[in-house]
């Protein structure tokens, strides 16, 4: 029995055809003959496989991003961290699902570990809200933070998640106020912070846990200050395939475009296709990641780390300063990215 | 000349329709009132420049940072293209982008001011929201000054700029994080609406926060909600009062009553 193939995405077709009519011949052929058309279907593969994922639309990179089977938080704990210890008090109201923190240890380094669960089965996925985590999320979140502050255990930040989730309890309890005062305290925390997006850059609700000194992506993860489906809805008043690829095209999402925006670090390589083609290679690829950040930050005393991160965020955005054009807007001169 | 929006079929002039009571009021007087309803205290969306003349000292107002102007970072086009948008955007309110900052006085106390206009593409906050409000908390700290920071803004997040809009949560969090840690105190009043992504950051930072009646504030819009849960949404879901009832607002203040309000609190928070 040939492993199961991924679940093909719209753009993948083709792709998905031939890697079924390969896994057939693998099954069937024999002799010389066989191996050598084996051989020559794998190249083809390759070439097809290449020659799509070089021109992936930014739509493409969101339905990748948003893979069921694409590895998540607790995948890449399995696959990357020797021990995972769960914390689960908020000590207010509740244990969050679609947050998860605790200790943990890469490769012997001491981490405090937090991240979005969106879930696999239909039962963990509506625990998990989807990943989308109520107020307590963040607060759970920011709780464990601290605490790692106090032993200046660094952090880790895996983001995953849609967005924060709109609903009554969330606002009753306080949505905004917990994504507002955990982004105000990892601005200052006195350990070093990384943070990943490793699926989904839902908005606010990625930005809770997403201010630190490295920020870097996954290839065909998105970071977003909207959902495509919530920005067509409102540019077009309607959310079809038309409008959605056009919004994510439009947003500038992909992580090309925020290292080009000069939001993120780094780009983390994944597999051809994504990450979930094959998720060691990419839990690899995002565990160097990780160990090179912490090699880099461990040693910085926190007054420069935390000026350095100051300065990471306050640089942020393009604008247009001094004595003004005497005829309208001069964009191509802007930069205050300086 | 004043900013308020034509509403429901009744012709900008004389007259305006209070969206609350649905009384037809002059408008006029609403002006006169600090762009209160006369009928029912509805508190209108109020133009920065009128905030200023409502909340400082007459002519004390000292505007920081004036010439910094938007541009189209993503080259982003809906309709039409942002650039064009924000020269109509600019046309219609005579500012560049939706924020005003600087400096003047309560009552005779100094303090640095910020305020979000709603009238500007709905108060959204793109890179020149985040720079002014950022530049305007740094110079509260060194000028060891009262920071206020007014907020009205429809979406949160100005969706033309991107995820550059969204940085602009951390870059302004980040300096009142400094002003903070410096002893500096920070005043944030929520104005109809204050919502998703200046809620989630700015807003809700405050030492002491303080909402006008009636406000929208809240994190996920009204339709998301609804469209989420399928549940019927509580009669004052996501106003100020509620706020207040689940404990995320110190005090509803009436607009009239704003400015002596504010004077009183921080004579509370001075070390001086
Ligand atoms: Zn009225």
């Amino acid at each position: 029995m040939p492993a199961a193939l991924p679940e093909p995405l719209p753009f993948e077709q083709d792709i998905h055809e031939l890697e079924e009519r390969l896994a057939q011949l693998e099954a069937t052929a024999a002799g010389p003959d066989g191996v050598e058309a084996i051989r020559r279907m794998k190249r083809e593969l390759l070439a097809l496989k290449r020659e799509r994922y070089a021109q992936l639309k930014p739509w493409d990179t969101v339905l990748i991003a948003r893979h069921r089977q694409r590895p998540q938080f607790l995948d890449y704990v399995e696959m990357i961290f020797d021990e995972f210890v769960e914390l689960h008090g908020d000590r207010a109201f509740g244990d969050d699902r679609a947050i998860r923190t605790g200790f943990a240890r890469l490769d012997g380094q001491k981490v405090m570990l937090i991240g979005h669960q969106k879930g696999k089965t239909l039962a963990e996925r509506q625990q998990c809200y989807y990943g989308c985590a109520h107020p307590e999320g963040y607060r759970k979140a920011l709780n464990k933070m601290k605490l790692a502050a106090k032993f200046r255990l660094p952090i880790i930040c895996l983001i995953d998640t849609p967005g924060a989730f709109p609903g009554i309890g969330a606002e009753e309890r306080g949505q905004a106020q917990w994504i507002a005062t955990s982004i105000l305290e990892m601005t200052r925390l006195p350990t070093p912070i990384v943070c990943v997006i490793i699926g989904e850059g839902g908005s606010g609700g990625a930005l809770g846990i997403g201010v630190g000194d490295r920020v870097a992506m996954m290839q065909y993860a998105y970071y977003s200050v909207i959902s495509p489906e919530g920005c067509a809805g409102i540019l077009w008043r309607v959310a079809n395939e038309e409008t959605k690829a056009r919004a994510a095209e439009a947003l500038k999402l992909t992580a090309q475009d925020l290292l080009q925006l000069q939001v993120i670090d780094h780009i983390i390589p994944e597999p051809l296709g994504g990450a979930h083609r094959d998720p060691r290679e990419a839990a690899n690829a995002l565990k160097a990641t990780l160990k090179r950040y912490l090699r880099e930050l461990l040693p910085l005393p926190s007054t420069l780390l935390l000026q350095q991160r100051y300065e990471k965020f306050r640089r942020m955005g393009v604008f247009l300063d001094g004595p003004a054009a005497t005829t309208g807007l001069t964009p191509a001169t802007a930069n205050g990215n300086g | 000349m004043t900013s308020e929006r034509v509403k429901r079929g009744v012709p900008e002039g004389l007259w305006m329709r209070c969206p609350q009571c649905r009384a037809t009021v002059f408008r006029k007087e609403v002006i006169n009132r600090w762009h209160v309803c006369p009928e029912c205290d509805y508190h209108f969306a109020m133009p920065a420049r009128d905030r200023i003349a409502q909340l400082l000292d007459e002519a004390t107002f000292e505007e920081w940072d004036a010439e910094l102007r938007p541009c189209d970072p993503l080259g982003f086009v809906d309709r039409i293209p942002y650039h064009q948008r924000l020269t109509e955007e600019q046309q219609k309110t005579g500012m560049w982008d939706a924020a005003i900052t600087g400096k003047g006085f309560i009552r005779g106390r100094p303090v640095v001011l910020g305020i979000t206009d709603f009238a500007f593409m709905a108060g959204s906050m793109g890179s020149v929201v985040g720079e002014k409000l950022a530049r305007a908390a740094e110079r509260a700290t060194q000028l060891r000054l009262p920071l206020i920071f007014v907020s009205g803004s429809g979406g949160g997040a100005r969706m033309q700029e991107g995820i550059l809009s969204l940085m602009q949560m951390a870059k302004v969090s980040a300096a009142i994080a400094r002003h903070d840690a410096a002893g500096g105190f920070y005043l944030s009043i929520l104005t109809h609406p204050t919502m998703g992504g200046v809620a989630a950051s700015w807003a809700l930072q405050g030492d002491i926060t303080l909402a006008e009646p009636g406000a929208m504030i809240g994190f996920a819009g009204r339709r998301t909600i609804a469209n989420t849960v399928r549940l019927e949404l509580p009669d004052n879901f996501q106003t100020s009062e509620f706020l207040l009832q689940h404990g995320f607002i110190d005090r509803i203040v009436h607009r009239k009553d704003l400015r002596t309000e504010v004077a009183r609190i921080i004579d509370y928070c001075t070390t001086a």
